[in-house]
């Protein structure tokens, strides 16, 4: 096969990439330019975007032997994920900036040039695996359960599941990096990146303030009683408990949390623990990873709303619209906004945007 | 099998420069030392530096050797600048032209932002000219503002060759650099016929090694150094002479002055033969380097509904090496600041390739490109269109 790379510059993309040219595949190196992030590119009266990352990209491709280009995503990394990711903040939800650019820039806008370029798919360094099976492709947990990242790949639809490939999957990340390093490249011990790549500070409450302004709303308790103020209300997270500055104690004397944020009047209300349980949850934007599920039908299954957070038993069902699920056991906290994986034991069934929970 | 056709980039170096390199490279010596192995590697230098001279059109004196072109222009550009407003405050002026290389444009940008300068660009018409008469229009109003003029002898993206001999009429007083590194070795490039106050050549353009350039300074001129150290070269640049280096750029530069009317009209016929091939092939195209004086193997073409970063790759992957023009060091495409400079949109430009043809290209080459060409703008359009949609 013809297949594209996205190499970030981190040891993860590389070893795919020279995995898929051990395979045997045509393999071409691609490095994103998503010049939203002043501090990581450099943004001089050309518009580059460079430094180490693109560098160690480029000489990992050349230590792999394969050609090497830089795709400006720029705009539509803006237009796709920042903008989104401050609309959803500015709407009082929480977003998953990392499940929004593999839905709408690594495999779309860059899955849809790599094919219209004569390319068959998009090769990353994701972990997680694709097994061809009698219903289809189908997608499951990489064997490392540390670095599994099926959650964020759970945005993909059969069509963008077809194009994408994922060699580490069943590899542990310590064994990556020891096959990087004999294979001789040297962003082997590259540390992971964690932090959201637009935001370089980790400051998320910091960027959004600067960019969505800092007016003073009231905090409040389930009843409406007036308990302080903030300068934010999206900098602030469902089940938060720290860093709320109230000065009136509850009346139990028990440690209080951010139940709800509530945009329009850039209110936060506050309420003890049991109040943010939640039993039921309903996403929208339904994507399905496979075969459809026959809908208003009941499935058990585990649902899982973090990147890293655990599976949570439950049953779910949808109507076409919109998945519901009903969990085992109550889950404390959860924002509208975030995504809602379902799993039918390690395989990626689908997913969905929390839209309401109960 | 590969085709290379972006030898305004870098050329392949010449056999003769090979061998006089390697031979340099076994002497011992710093060419400063006083001693024996001083002195023969001196000597070997300034014979090196003298045929040098001699094919610019300069005395041996007025070469200075730097590490590259940019260094070069930048000694230029700030070295005359930084003497101007040491002399007198008010001019602060430095012209230069809508198309210039960035090793021209940059330096100047950053004597604006961090020393006050003011940038003058004298605007190119349709045809890669620059407006003489704006020049002139200039010089007459602010002609006591302005430190230095600097005008590339030829454009690197399009060819067309600057009349720097009317500059420098115009110009009068005023200092006029000229980067001369596309044009030297290619065409007539005379320093003293055209009473230029520097100029700009580097070696990888002939058939030199990388790595080695020189500015041309009129005698008895002084420039404030960018590089303090032993003032190895009239106290202007400092830093051990590139020995091998300087004597393979002569070798280059001898063989290339010696071939150089045969050189030109065997690249012309070919750049011709792909203009006339290109048009049979991509009716739709526009040659953008349609005019003369030019250098020989210039060819620069808009291929209307294509992104030009997608016809490299696919040019790439059948082995065809050329450029977009102008690509930063990170490689991404941007539009042109040459072709928008002549009046294309971006649009325009960023659906333009440059091919530039050099002596070592063949007929069957080009027949090569050229039979592969529609496919490759078929499939970029292709692209092009689809990412529009979405």
């Amino acid at each position: 096969m013809k297949l594209i790379a996205a190499m970030s510059g981190g040891v993860d993309s590389a070893v795919a990439a020279a995995r898929a040219v051990d395979a045997g595949h045509e393999v071409i190196g691609v490095h994103l330019a998503l010049s939203s992030n002043p501090q990581k590119y450099r943004s001089g009266a050309r518009g580059c975007c460079t430094i180490e990352d693109s560098h160690d990209a480029r000489r990992a491709a050349d230590v792999i032997g394969i050609p090497f280009y830089i795709w400006d995503m720029a705009q539509e990394f803006h237009e796709g994920v920042v903008e989104n990711f401050l609309a959803e903040y500015a709407g009082g939800r929480t977003p998953n900036p990392c499940l929004r650019c593999n839905e709408k820039i690594k495999f779309a806008a860059v899955l849809d040039r790599a094919k219209n370029l004569g390319f068959d798919g998009v090769i990353t360094g994701h972990y997680a695996q694709m097994q061809e099976t009698e219903l289809g492709r189908m997608m499951f947990r990489a064997v490392d359960p540390g670095k599994d990242q099926s959650y964020v790949l759970a945005v993909l639809n059969t069509d963008q599941l077809a194009g994408a490939h994922f060699p580490l999957g069943d590899t542990v990340k310590d064994d990556v990096r020891i096959e990087a390093k004999k294979r001789g490249l040297y962003v082997a011990n590259k540390p992971d990146s964690h932090d959201i790549c637009f935001v370089p500070s980790g400051d998320n409450a910091g960027w959004l303030r600067d960019r969505l302004g800092s007016e003073t709303g009231s905090i409040v308790d389930e009843s409406g009683n007036k308990l302080g103020e903030h300068n934010g209300a999206y900098t602030y997270t469902i089940g938060q408990r720290r860093g709320l500055g109230l000065t009136v104690p509850a009346s139990g004397g028990e440690p209080r949390y951010v139940l709800k944020i509530e945009p329009k009047t850039n209110t936060v209300v506050v309420g003890n623990h049991e109040a943010l349980a939640v039993n039921a949850i309903v996403g929208d934007r339904a994507i399905w990873c496979g075969p459809v599920p026959e809908s208003d039908t009941k499935y058990r299954g585990f649902a899982q709303v973090r990147a890293h957070g655990s599976p949570l038993a439950c049953t779910y069902s949808h109507d076409g619209i919109e998945i519901s699920v009903s969990l085992d056991e109550p889950l404390f906290g959860l924002a509208a906004g975030q995504g809602l994986v379902i799993y039918d034991g390690d395989r990626v069934v689908g997913s969905a945007t929390v839209s309401r929970t109960e | 099998m590969t085709i290379y056709l972006d030898h305004a980039a870098t050329a392949p170096i010449n056999e003769v420069a090979i061998d006089a390199i390697t031979k340099a490279m076994r002497n011992l010596g710093n060419a400063s030392s006083v001693h024996n192995h001083g002195r023969a590697i001196r000597k070997d230098v300034e014979d090196a530096r003298h045929a040098l001279s001699e094919l610019v059109g300069a005395s041996a004196s007025e070469v200075i050797f730097t590490g590259s072109g940019t260094e070069a222009n930048n000694l230029a550009i700030k070295g005359f600048y930084w003497k101007a407003i040491a002399a007198n405050p008010k001019r602060k002026v430095i012209v230069t032209s809508a198309f210039e290389h960035h090793a021209i444009l940059d330096p100047i940008q950053w004597l604006v932002e961090h020393e006050s300068a003011e940038q003058v660009l004298v605007p190119i018409n349709h045809s890669g000219f620059i407006d003489l008469d704006f020049l002139k229009d200039l010089i007459a109003n602010r002609g006591s503002e302005i430190a230095l003029i600097s005008v590339m002898h030829s454009n690197n993206e399009l060819g067309t060759l600057q009349p720097i001999a009317e500059v420098v009429k115009l110009a009068g007083q005023i200092p006029v650099h000229t980067d001369a590194v596309q044009s030297f070795g290619k065409v007539d490039f005379d320093f003293a016929k055209l009473d230029l106050t520097a100029a700009t050549i580097s070696a990888h353009k002939v058939g030199g090694p990388l790595g080695i350039a020189a500015l041309i300074l009129k005698r008895g001129l002084d420039l404030v150094p960018i590089l303090h150290g032993g003032g190895q070269e009239r106290e202007i640049r400092s830093g051990t002479l590139n020995a091998p280096a300087i004597i393979g750029f002569s070798a280059a530069a001898i063989y290339a002055l010696e071939n150089r009317t045969l050189n030109f009209t065997k690249v012309r016929k070919l750049r011709d033969y792909f203009i006339s091939e290109l048009k049979k092939a991509v009716p739709d195209c526009t040659i953008n380097s349609i005019s003369d004086p030019a250098l020989p193997g210039i060819v620069n073409v808009t291929f209307p509904g294509t992104e030009n970063d997608a016809m490299l790759l696919l040019l790439d992957s059948e082995g065809i090496s050329c450029s977009a023009g102008s690509a930063c060091s990170a490689g991404v495409p941007r539009p042109s600041h040459v072709l928008v400079a002549m009046g294309l949109t971006e649009e325009q430009a960023d659906a333009s390739l440059r091919i530039s043809i050099g002596v070592t290209n063949t007929q069957s080459e080009i027949d090569q490109v050229i039979s592969v060409l529609p496919s490759v703008i078929q499939r970029a359009r292709k692209a092009l269109d689809v990412s529009r949609l979405a």
